[in-house]
C-alpha cells in the first residue's frame, strides 16, 4: 500500500490535519476518518448531492473530491453551520417548515442553500428550484424545501444579514463544483 | 381544510405542526443513519454479483480471496443452511424462506438476474474488499433471459426456475412455469351486463419497471458474539420482521438476535427484505468482528427491489346516462427472479374507486430475469390506476360527461362492495371528488397553446397490524415513549402527538424512541400506510392506560375512591380538588412511585385511503417534453395529526408518480442487463423538474380509530400517472397507454403517420 498523504485543511473554522490515502474521496476522509458523518453518501458518484459541503463558499459534492485537494482549503459541513447553540436560519426554518422527511438529503440540501443565501438575497422560486437541482430528495416532492429556503432568505434579510460576495475571484474549478451560474 | 360534520371534538395537539422530535439531530448532521453507525473492530463486507441476467453457476473458486492478507472472511451460498420450502409470514405478505434465501446469496447454482448475489467477503477496508472481489473466480454458464412479462408467459420462454408450477384456484400446473399464480375474482354476470352497455371500452396499458429510488442505500452492520448472540445495526422499515427473516435464513432462535434499527434514509416499501442483514452476520460468524457492508448505488438498482413491469387490459361499460354496469381487467405483473410480486394488491385495487356490479378481474404473477419486485408505495395500485382510471376518462369523454361529475356517479361508497369481496366501511372517495371540483384549480380556466388538464383518482387499503408502545412517567410531568416503528417521514411526532392528546399535555412534553427489537414489544413494519393510524393507536391506549394510574394516585392523594376521580384535557378532578397532569407526575414518589402506560394493538381490517389529483401540462411540439404546469393533491386523511406530514406525504408522493409517469424506468439491453444504473441516467425529478404541489387535505372521520386517522403515505402515489397522462391527450391529441410517457415514446405518438 502506498505511503499516506498528510493534509493540512481548515474544517468549519478549526485547523485540521489528517493522513489519506490518494484514492479517498474528501467524503470518505470526513466520514470514516474525522467522524463528521453528518455528509451523507446516496451514490458516490456526484448525482444525488446528500455529499454536498462547501469548499472555500462553493458548493461541492464531497464525494467527487479527493480528499487531497482540501489541503489548503476552507470546507463547511453540516456541522459547522450553528452557531453559539443557535440553528441556522436555514436549519431552523426547515423544521419550522417541515422540509424533511427521512432527513438523509437534508445536510446537502442545507449546505446547496447556503452557498445560495450566501450569495443571494431574496432568490426567486426558480433561482432556488435551479440552485438545488444538483440535489435529490425522495420523500418531499420538494415543495417544503422551496418554501424553507424561501423562508430562510426572508429571516436572514430582517436580521440584516447581506450575501458574502462568495469568491468573487473564485478558486480554480474543483472536480465535484457544480458549474453553475 | 374540509372537515366532515361527523367529527367535532376541538383538539389541543392534534392538528398542530409542532417541530418534530428528532428535527435538531437531522438538520445538523447528528442523526446517526445505518451507514453513520460505528463499532470498534469493524471490517468491510462486499458482495460479489452476478454479470449475467440469467446463467448457471459452475463452479465458484474463492482460494485467492480468502489468501488476500486484507481478507478476513468469504462466504458463499454454500455456508448458509439449506432452506427448504417454508412460507413465513412477515406482518405485510408471506415470504417462501427458500427464495428469500437463494435472493439474498445465490446457493441454488443458478443467478437470475444481473446484480444477483454470488459471493461476499469482509476486509480490512471497504477499498481492500472492493478489490479482493475480483479474486473471486466464478464460472458461469449464461442462460437465455427474459425481462418483458409477456415474453416470460410465453410456453417456450426460458424458465427462470424449473421448480415454480403455476398455482391456479387451488389447482397446481404440470409443467413448471414462470407463471407462479393465477388469481381471478369475480361479481355479477359479467357478459350479460356487457352487452347491457351502451357504451364499452378497451384498452391495453404498458408500463415500466421502476426503483423505489430512497436516497440511502442499503446499510448492515452486523456482530456475531462469541456467547453467540447476534446483533444488527440496520436501516430497515421493520426492525422485528429484519430479526425474523434474519434469524430464518441462519437458522436460529429470534430470541439470538437483535436488531436495532437505525435512523432510515427513505424506504418507500423497499427496506422490507433482506438484503445485507443475514450475510453481514455470516461474514462476521466466520471472522469474529463487526461486520458492516453498505451497497453502491447500482448495487441498490441491480440488487434490490424495483417495483413490477406490467401489461393491464381494461373493459369497462357503461350506459348512455353514464352508470357504469361491467368491467373486466387481466393484469399481468411481473414479480422479478422469484415469485411473490404484487398482483394481488393489483387485483383488488383495480376497480376500487367504484361501484360495478358485475366485474372480472384476472391476475398473473410471472417470474422474469429482473431483482425480486419488492414493495413500493401503494404497491401494484399505480399500474391497475393507470389502466383503469384512463379508461374511466375515455369513457367520460364519449359520454359526453364531466370527468367528476362521472366519477361521482360511480363513485365507490360506504356499502360498496369490491370485486374482491369487502364491502366499504365509511370512506371518503366523494369528498374528494366534490374538493376536487370545489378547487381553484379546476375552476380556473387553462389557457395557451399545447397545454391540457387531467384528473384521475386512487385508492389504497391502510393497513392495521400489530403494533406495541409504552411510555414512562417523569417527574416534571413529561412523558418517554418507546415504539416500534422506525420512523421514515416524522411518525415518530405524528404518534407522540396522539399521546400527548390523550394525557392533555403539549407535544413537546412526550419524547418518543424507537426502540430496538429487545426494549419494544412487537411491531410491524413501517409500511401499508399503517404508522399514524396502528401505532398511534397504541400510544392512544398507552395515554388511556397511564391516565387510569394517574386517577389512581390521585385518589391516594385525596384519600377518595379512584372511581370518583375525573380526569380531562390534563387536570384531574375529585370532590372539588384540582391537580394538572405535571402536579401529579411530580407525587409519584409520595404515591407508590413510577408510573408506566403499555398497549400492544392489532387492528384488523383497512382504512381505506382514496385521492383525486388534477395535473395542467405543457407539451413541447417539437420535443415531446412534458412540464408540469400545476398540480393539485386532494386526499382523505381521515384525521391529519400533523398536518404539515399529511401535506409532505401528499407532495412527495405525487413527484414519486410524475417520475414514474414521465421519465423513470429500468432500461435493458438485448441479454436483460440494466443500462442505466444510476441517478444520473435512471433520471428521478428535482426540483427543477416539478412545480410547486398544492394539497388539499379531506377529512372524512374514520369510526375505527379514536382520532379519525386513515392513514395517508402511499394513496398519493397512485393518481398520477393517469392524470398526466389526461392531460398529455388534452395537450396534444394523443392517449399515452404505455409508462413511462417520456419524450421518445410521445414525440412517437405524436408524429405516427405523419413521417
Amino acid at each position: 500500500m502506498a505511503r499516506k498523504i498528510h493534509v493540512a485543511t481548515t474544517i468549519n473554522g478549526e485547523a485540521v490535519e489528517f493522513l489519506c490515502e490518494a484514492r479517498q474521496s474528501l467524503l470518505e476522509v470526513l466520514r470514516d476518518t474525522l467522524g463528521l458523518t453528518g455528509s451523507k453518501e446516496g451514490c458516490n458518484n456526484g448525482n444525488c448531492g446528500a455529499c454536498t459541503v462547501l469548499v472555500d463558499a462553493q458548493p461541492v459534492d464531497s464525494c467527487l473530491v479527493l480528499a487531497v485537494e482540501a489541503e489548503g482549503a476552507e470546507i463547511t459541513t453540516i456541522e459547522g453551520i450553528a452557531r453559539d447553540s443557535q440553528l441556522h436560519p436555514i436549519q431552523q426554518c426547515f423544521l419550522e417548515d417541515a422540509a424533511l422527511q427521512c432527513g438523509v438529503c437534508t445536510p446537502g440540501f442545507i449546505m446547496s442553500a447556503k452557498a445560495l443565501l450566501d450569495r443571494v438575497a431574496n432568490p426567486s422560486d426558480e433561482e432556488i428550484r435551479f440552485q438545488l437541482a444538483g440535489n435529490l430528495c425522495r420523500c418531499t416532492g420538494y415543495d417544503k424545501i422551496i418554501r424553507a429556503v424561501k423562508d430562510a432568505a426572508g429571516r436572514l434579510a430582517a436580521s440584516g444579514q447581506k450575501p458574502a460576495a462568495a469568491n468573487p475571484n473564485g478558486s480554480p474549478a474543483r472536480r465535484g463544483q457544480r458549474q453553475r451560474t | 381544510m374540509a372537515s366532515s360534520k361527523r367529527e367535532t371534538k376541538q383538539y389541543k395537539v392534534i392538528g398542530t405542526r409542532p417541530v418534530r422530535h428528532d428535527g435538531a439531530d437531522k438538520v445538523t448532521g447528528r442523526a446517526i443513519y445505518g451507514a453513520d453507525f460505528r463499532v470498534s473492530g469493524t471490517v468491510h463486507g462486499k458482495i460479489l454479483r452476478s454479470p449475467h441476467a440469467h446463467a448457471k453457476i459452475k463452479s465458484i473458486d474463492a482460494r485467492a480471496a480468502e489468501e488476500h492478507p486484507g481478507v478476513v472472511a468469504v462466504v458463499t451460498g454454500a455456508d448458509f443452511p439449506d432452506l427448504k420450502d417454508k412460507i413465513a409470514n412477515l406482518g405485510e405478505g408471506a415470504v417462501n424462506l427458500a427464495h428469500l434465501g437463494a435472493n439474498v446469496l445465490a446457493h441454488h447454482g443458478k443467478v437470475q438476474y444481473k446484480g444477483h448475489a454470488v459471493a461476499a467477503l469482509a476486509a480490512l477496508s471497504p477499498h481492500v474488499a472492493e478489490e479482493a472481489l475480483k479474486l473471486i473466480k466464478v464460472e458461469y454458464e449464461p442462460l437465455e433471459s427474459v425481462t418483458w412479462v409477456l415474453d416470460a408467459m410465453k410456453d417456450d420462454a426460458p424458465l427462470v426456475l424449473d421448480n415454480v408450477f403455476t398455482k391456479s384456484m387451488g389447482k397446481k400446473s404440470d409443467k413448471p412455469s414462470n407463471i407462479a399464480t393465477h388469481i381471478h375474482f369475480e361479481t355479477g354476470k359479467v357478459d350479460e351486463a356487457f352487452k347491457k352497455a351502451d357504451v364499452v371500452i378497451e384498452r391495453e396499458f404498458k408500463t415500466a419497471s421502476v426503483h423505489q429510488g430512497y436516497i440511502e442505500p442499503h446499510v448492515a452492520t452486523a456482530l456475531w458474539n462469541e456467547d453467540g448472540h447476534v446483533t444488527i445495526w440496520t436501516s430497515t422499515q421493520g426492525a422485528f420482521t429484519a430479526r425474523q427473516q434474519t434469524a430464518e435464513l441462519l437458522q436460529i432462535p429470534v430470541s439470538r438476535v437483535t436488531v436495532v434499527p437505525c435512523e432510515i434514509g427513505g424506504g418507500f416499501g423497499g427496506k422490507i427484505a433482506v438484503y445485507l442483514e443475514p450475510v453481514a452476520a455470516m461474514l462476521s460468524r466466520k471472522c469474529g468482528r463487526p461486520v458492516k457492508m453498505v451497497m453502491n448505488r447500482d448495487e441498490v438498482f441491480e440488487g434490490t427491489g424495483p417495483t413490477p413491469g406490467s401489461f393491464v387490459r381494461v373493459k369497462l361499460g357503461a350506459t348512455k346516462a353514464g352508470k357504469l354496469v361491467a368491467g373486466e381487467a387481466w393484469l399481468a405483473y411481473d414479480a422479478g427472479a422469484f415469485p411473490g410480486g404484487m398482483i394481488g394488491p393489483g387485483c383488488m385495487c383495480v376497480f376500487s374507486c367504484y361501484e360495478i356490479p358485475s366485474a372480472r378481474v384476472d391476475g398473473y404473477d410471472v417470474l422474469v430475469n429482473k431483482p425480486k419486485t419488492q414493495a413500493y408505495r401503494a404497491p401494484g395500485a399505480t399500474q391497475a390506476a393507470f389502466a383503469c382510471e384512463s379508461v374511466i376518462d375515455e369513457l367520460a369523454e364519449k359520454l359526453g360527461i364531466d370527468p367528476i361529475e362521472f366519477r361521482l356517479m360511480n363513485a365507490a361508497k360506504e356499502g360498496t362492495r369490491r370485486v374482491d369481496g369487502p364491502v366499504y366501511p365509511r370512506i371518503g372517495f366523494v369528498e374528494t371528488l366534490e374538493a376536487a371540483r370545489a378547487s381553484e384549480h379546476w375552476k380556473s380556466k387553462l389557457v395557451g397553446k399545447n397545454r391540457g388538464r387531467g384528473i384521475a383518482s386512487g385508492f389504497w387499503f391502510n393497513i392495521g397490524l400489530k403494533s406495541s408502545a409504552a411510555a414512562h412517567v417523569n417527574p416534571d410531568g413529561t412523558v418517554s415513549l418507546v415504539e416500534g416503528s422506525t420512523d421514515i417521514g416524522g411518525t415518530r411526532t405524528s404518534v407522540a402527538m396522539q399521546l400527548a392528546e390523550t394525557l392533555g399535555i403539549p407535544a413537546e412534553a412526550v419524547q418518543p424512541r424507537v426502540g430496538d427489537t429487545d426494549s419494544v414489544g412487537y411491531t410491524d413494519v413501517t409500511g401499508g400506510s399503517r404508522v399514524t393510524f396502528a401505532t398511534g393507536l397504541a400510544a392512544y391506549e398507552v395515554g388511556r392506560d397511564i391516565e387510569r394510574q394517574m386517577r389512581e394516585r390521585a385518589a391516594l392523594l385525596w384519600e377518595c375512591d379512584a372511581a370518583k376521580v375525573e380526569s380531562a384535557d390534563g387536570v384531574y378532578r375529585a370532590n372539588g380538588k384540582s391537580i394538572t397532569f405535571r402536579e401529579l407526575a411530580g407525587k409519584l414518589d409520595e404515591t407508590g412511585g413510577p408510573v408506566v402506560g403499555r398497549a400492544t394493538v392489532n387492528p384488523e381490517g383497512s382504512s381505506n385511503g382514496f385521492a383525486t389529483h388534477i395535473v395542467d401540462v405543457e407539451v413541447d411540439p417539437d420535443t415531446a417534453k412534458v412540464t408540469i404546469l400545476r398540480y393539485t393533491a386532494v386526499q382523505d386523511a381521515g384525521k391529519a395529526i400533523h398536518p404539515s406530514y399529511v401535506e409532505g406525504q401528499m407532495q412527495g408522493g405525487a413527484v414519486q408518480g410524475i417520475g414514474w409517469a414521465l421519465n423513470e424506468e429500468y432500461v435493458f439491453d438485448e441479454n436483460g442487463r440494466m443500462q442505466n444504473a444510476s441517478y444520473l441516467d435512471y433520471r428521478m425529478p428535482t426540483a427543477l423538474d416539478v412545480p410547486a404541489i398544492d394539497t388539499i387535505i379531506v377529512e372524512v372521520f374514520n369510526p375505527a380509530h379514536p382520532y379519525g386517522v386513515r392513514g395517508v403515505g402511499e394513496t398519493p402515489i397512485v393518481s398520477p400517472p393517469a392524470a398526466i397522462a389526461g392531460a398529455i391527450y388534452r395537450a396534444t391529441g394523443v392517449r399515452m397507454r404505455e409508462l413511462p410517457m417520456s419524450p421518445p415514446r410521445l414525440w412517437a405518438e405524436m408524429n405516427r403517420g405523419s413521417g
